[in-house]
């Protein structure tokens, strides 16, 4: 049965995962012991049996309220953790070196400095295990990852996250780019904005954020920049920090700022509030558009700032007027993690795919459409 | 465009209410509904294009949304006919509600044209492909972009009382642009371009057969635009990248 380890390390967080495929012949007619029971959908199980988790291992490199994670520093916190993270992770799973199949890592896109470092300690891996190496996409790995654990079959992907925006769905063995942030990403965006706000970066300042925007009920006018199925975010960026710094002005002056209707003061938290309602009803607009465009009614949501529930409701809302649903997970596998990694690299493995030593090179440019993804029909 | 799943339609806005003439829904996208009715006199046939509340939205959002898009969707169409582009003129409108009526354009699509076309007449089809690219070319002349340009979004329409020939599933008649949903205004030469490769690549995948033909619609749009120049050249850039910039980070 394949076994794989993955490692993450394409931004600050430090990822490390053994994934195991139980291996199953597809049923022959004369085997038909359980056939009272095989419905369709458990026909289906037995073709491909879901994977199975054996460690799931993170680290997370935290910057003080006020900045953002450097490539360095980033590359030096991964440095620090990946052997004690990898011994950790194999000792969990218990699993026999000799039982692992490949080594898979990612190849990009991400922080050069962070993907390098990783990819070295893949690589050492590599040749004191006697093992191949697997270099995955990152976006592919989260699609992968959140398909396996969402039992999501065919869905158009919202891929949001802290370095990407992207609206996917899979189509002739790419996963094709539909819709995506034209300058920064949302959850930079996100995160940028905390650092004006000095909200703290643990456990993530968009979680944070999340918290915050709870306790938020005035909206505040800001761009909304959709553009088709583009999006755009920097502008949004500007905007809010503008607010921000007007906030701090009115506090420490006696013309408090108060909200025009109910002549309620404006807080910190309508701020959040009112970003989070903005860009969302923009992600949310995008994804619609692509399922229209495709004809698809599922969607699932992968990448960090998935697992925002305000996120994930709205688009249930949009998914469920649409007859279908929304799949999303939590934070072990929405947030960066090495089990995708691993996931996304061992089903290509199994179809023979495997990075040399000469090959195992990082990227910081590295597209969803790129890879073959000739698992899938 | 419209899923599988039917979901109920939204309330329709008051003056159709009350309306003899049923409304029939024609098409149902992502951000709106449209339906053939009638506007003020039952012989006056007419699209109403319904762009229901988003119930995720915050609804002071929501209503911001409505209120720009109605406009800007009306603006645009009202600049091209008055500037001689063949669009459908605006009948009525309401932000508050979020609908637009506009003329009826009779006739059929493009996209049905070619597929249902008289595969023997070349010159036909050659001729059909300079007047889209025409309509086009006159549509950029006026500093206006589309969007969303594809074959269904172009109607043949009837000229005169040669009508006849056009429901006979001749190419003849006029193009007529609808759905300028994701219009806008422009004046660089990035979005003209970027407007003719959603064309050529939407009508590359609706008439893989006719591909070829693609040049007739850019000589067409060459004649009708003096500004063609520069945006042909950039087309040739945005070929080479593709609509995407390539991914940082």
């Amino acid at each position: 049965m394949p076994i794989a380890i993955g490692l993450e390390g394409s931004a600050n967080k430090l990822g490390v995962g053994v994934i195991l495929h139980p291996t199953s012949t597809p049923p022959s007619p004369h085997d038909s012991a359980h056939s009272d029971e095989d419905s369709p959908q458990s026909r289906k199980k037995a073709y491909s049996p879901p994977a199975q988790i054996l460690s799931n291992l993170r680290h997370t490199f935290v910057s003080p309220p006020g900045t953002g994670f450097l490539p360095k520093d980033t590359a030096a916190h991964h440095r620090r953790w990946v052997v004690r993270l990898v011994k950790q992770a194999m000792k969990q799973a218990k699993v026999k070196l000799e039982d692992v199949d490949c080594i898979c890592y990612t190849k990009g896109p991400g922080m050069g400095a962070p993907l390098n470092a990783v990819a070295v300690a893949a690589r050492t891996l590599s040749q004191l295990w006697n093992k191949p190496l697997v270099g995955v996409n990152h976006c592919v790995g989260h699609i992968e990852m959140g398909r396996a654990i969402t039992g999501a079959e065919n869905p158009v992907v919202l891929y949001v996250s802290g370095g990407n925006t992207q609206v996917i769905a899979y189509s002739a063995q790419r996963y094709r780019i539909f819709g995506e942030a034209l300058d920064i990403a949302v959850g930079n965006c996100l995160d940028r904005f905390a650092r004006v706000l000095n909200i703290s970066n643990d456990p993530a300042p968009g979680y944070n954020i999340e918290q915050m925007a709870k306790k938020g009920k005035h909206l505040i006018e800001l761009p909304y920049t959709v553009k088709g199925m583009d999006v755009s975010f920097s502008g949004i960026l500007a905007s809010v920090e503008e607010l921000a710094r007007k906030l701090e002005k009115s506090k420490s002056s006696d013309a408090p700022w108060l909200d025009a209707e109910s002549g309620e003061p404006i807080t910190r938290e309508d701020l959040c509030f009112t970003l989070q309602e903005n860009v969302f009803a923009m992600l949310v607009e995008i994804t619609e558009r692509a399922m229209a465009h495709v004809g698809a009614n599922q969607v699932l949501i992968v990448g960090g700032v998935g697992c925002n529930e305000r996120l994930q409701d709205m688009m249930g809302l949009m998914a469920s007027e649409r007859g279908g649903s929304v799949y999303a997970t939590d934070e072990r596998f929405c947030i960066d993690n090495g089990i995708m990694i691993a996931q996304a690299g061992l089903l290509a493995w199994r179809m023979g795919f495997k990075t040399t030593l000469e090959e195992s090179t990082t990227t910081q440019r590295f597209r969803t459409d790129e890879p073959l993804i000739n698992w899938r029909d | 465009m419209a899923t599988t799943t039917k979901t109920t339609p939204p309330a329709l806005p008051v003056p159709f209410t009350t309306s003899t003439t049923p409304l029939t829904l024609i098409t149902q996208g992502a951000e709106a509904h449209l339906y053939r009715t009638t506007f003020l006199t039952p012989t006056t046939p007419a699209a109403l294009k319904i762009r229901p509340p988003k119930p995720w939205r915050h609804p002071v959002l929501d209503r911001r949304l409505t209120r720009q898009r109605v406009l800007a969707e009306a603006r645009v169409l009202a600049k091209c006919a008055r500037e001689g582009v063949a669009v459908p003129g605006v009948l009525g409108l309401s932000w508050e509600e979020g609908w637009v009526a506009m003329e009826w354009v009779e006739g059929r699509s493009v996209k049905e044209a070619v597929r249902g076309r008289d595969v023997g007449d070349e010159e036909g089809l050659r001729g059909l492909m300079r007047r889209v690219g025409g309509a086009v070319g006159r549509l950029h002349a006026v500093g206006v972009v589309h969007g969303d340009l594809t074959t269904s979004n172009m109607m043949l329409r009837p000229v005169g009382d040669g009508g006849e020939k056009g429901e006979a599933g001749g190419l003849e008649g006029e193009i007529v642009l609808i759905d300028f949903g994701l219009a806008g205004q422009t004046v660089q030469e990035e979005d003209r371009a970027v407007d003719l490769y959603v064309l050529e690549r939407a009508f590359g995948s609706t008439h893989p057969r006719e591909e070829g033909m693609f040049g007739e619609v850019l000589e067409g749009y060459m004649e009708a635009f003096k500004g063609s120049k520069g945006t042909l050249r950039r087309l040739e850039d945005v070929r080479m990248r593709g609509r995407k910039k390539s991914m940082i980070g």
